[in-house]
């Protein structure tokens, strides 16, 4: 099976960490499947026609006491020495990234250490392979949880803290994540996606990211930029060098760029964009954000040319 | 057109049972059998899966086509069986391509975007669509 296939697989670990917690886990089904076939094993031995009694020193010591408190301390004794090979859990090193949960998307903000510049993605996250990243994990609203099963464990994200995960990818890829704390409506369409890149690739991504959003190429583009306006989207939107009023929404500088629109829900090309648009409400019900559909067709077009085109 | 009559209504006189049956079976055979619609180069599963690579099921419902239960555009279910297309071009394998590729150049005012279908894709697309009898 490619990676593509196992997009989103704690069985299929793409770092470090990942591959530990993966190992344990294998561990505990292996040894937890041996100890199953021992018990079995012994039920049917009592069920013998001409079976003997066992004594019951040796079935309560050794059975009750000493065969768990050996296996239980050998699982203990292996989890303490091989959690000690985890990435350390430090704000210290590497790259920072903020994430903050809401209903029902990621908001993903970087700050660049050069200019202080900050950048802000919606459902997507970017890393170089290799490097500890640095999450600080939020919600605005309600619990939510941060999980990519191929690069690290679950962290809640509780209101009004900050909960720190550190997590390393070793392969460059696209890794599937999704919040794994119940949140409502559509809790189940809210996915992201981390984007793993070789340390070259990370530095030329982010280089474009800090740019503004490009100016309309074209008439048609431009008519696309200015409908972004009359419409009000700009209410909740943000565009660096259009409108960066508001952040209620998802900011929309690069989100041509972006993989997917709607929280990992839909492949991001201007069909999907202008039947997001149109009709949110029927795609995603009870997100925040209404359907626009009083604008007429040649408009939706544009405005959906022109946000696909803001790579 | 096949006709069946499986129904059953316990609680119903027989006589009137039977006109029901006369009913239903006038209403569903009074059309022409419909013969399959036949795109040349158009794969019927490539369609099928091109349909849900592109996401047509955002605005669009289309039978067999996963998660395609969209409303803002027309409900695709029994496709083979329109007339027109977007309610003004003769529904032939020619025209429905032609209208996959670039809808807002054949109806200036659509909703449906041009969003980039090749001419092969689109012939893919439309096979699978005349499968909606």
């Amino acid at each position: 099976m490619n990676r593509a296939t196992w997009l989103q697989s704690a069985l299929h670990p793409a770092g470090p960490d990942a591959r530990i917690l993966s190992e344990l886990g294998w561990l505990m089904f292996g040894g937890g499947t041996l100890i199953f076939l021992f018990v079995m094993t012994l039920l049917l031995l009592s069920l013998r026609r001409n079976g003997r009694p066992v004594s019951t020193l040796l079935w309560v010591a050794g059975g009750g006491v000493a065969f768990p408190l050996i296996v239980l301390s050998a699982l203990l004794m292996l989890s303490i020495w091989r959690s000690a090979g985890l990435t350390a859990q430090s704000s210290q090193q590497g790259l920072i990234v903020s994430v903050t949960a809401k209903m029902w998307w990621w908001e993903v903000r970087y700050r660049d250490a050069k200019s202080g510049r900050e950048i802000v993605l919606a459902n997507e996250l970017h890393v170089p392979v290799g490097q500890p990243v640095y999450l600080g994990l939020t919600t605005s609203d309600v619990i939510h949880s941060f999980w990519v099963p191929a690069l690290a464990g679950k962290v809640d994200m509780v209101p009004g803290r900050v909960h720190g995960l550190t997590l390393r990818a070793s392969t460059p890829g696209v890794y599937r994540g999704q919040c794994a704390e119940y949140c409502g409506l559509q809790h189940a369409r809210m996915a992201f996606h981390v984007v793993a890149h070789s340390p070259e690739g990370y530095a030329a991504w982010f280089a474009r990211q800090i740019e503004p959003a490009a100016a309309p190429a074209d008439p048609a583009l431009e008519r696309g930029r200015q409908a972004f306006v009359d419409q009000r989207c700009s209410s909740c939107h943000t565009i660096r060098g259009v409108a960066e009023g508001s952040r209620l929404g998802p900011d929309l500088t690069h989100v041509g760029s972006r993989l997917y629109i709607g929280a990992g829900m839909l492949q991001n090309h201007r069909g999907t964009l202008a039947g997001w648009i149109a009709d949110t409400q029927g795609i995603k019900p009870g997100a925040r954000m209404p359907s626009f559909d009083k604008m007429d067709g040649a408009t939706l077009h544009a405005l959906a040319a022109y946000l696909e085109s803001l790579k | 057109m096949h006709c069946s009559y499986n129904a059953r209504f316990p609680a119903v006189p027989r006589n009137f049972r039977t006109s029901l049956l006369l009913a239903a079976l006038l209403a569903g055979c009074g059309r022409e059998p419909l013969l399959p619609v036949v795109v040349n180069g158009g794969n019927i599963v490539q369609g099928r899966a091109l349909l849900s690579q592109f996401q047509c099921g955002v605005c669009h419902a289309i039978p067999g086509v996963e998660a395609a239960r969209g409303a803002t555009g027309p409900n695709l279910a029994f496709f083979a069986r329109r007339s027109y297309i977007a309610g003004q071009l003769p529904n032939t394998p020619e025209n429905l391509v032609q209208w996959i590729i670039d809808p807002p150049t054949i109806s200036p005012g659509t909703l449906m975007p041009n969003i980039g279908v090749s001419a092969e894709d689109a012939r893919h697309m439309a096979a699978y669509l005349y499968t909606l009898r």
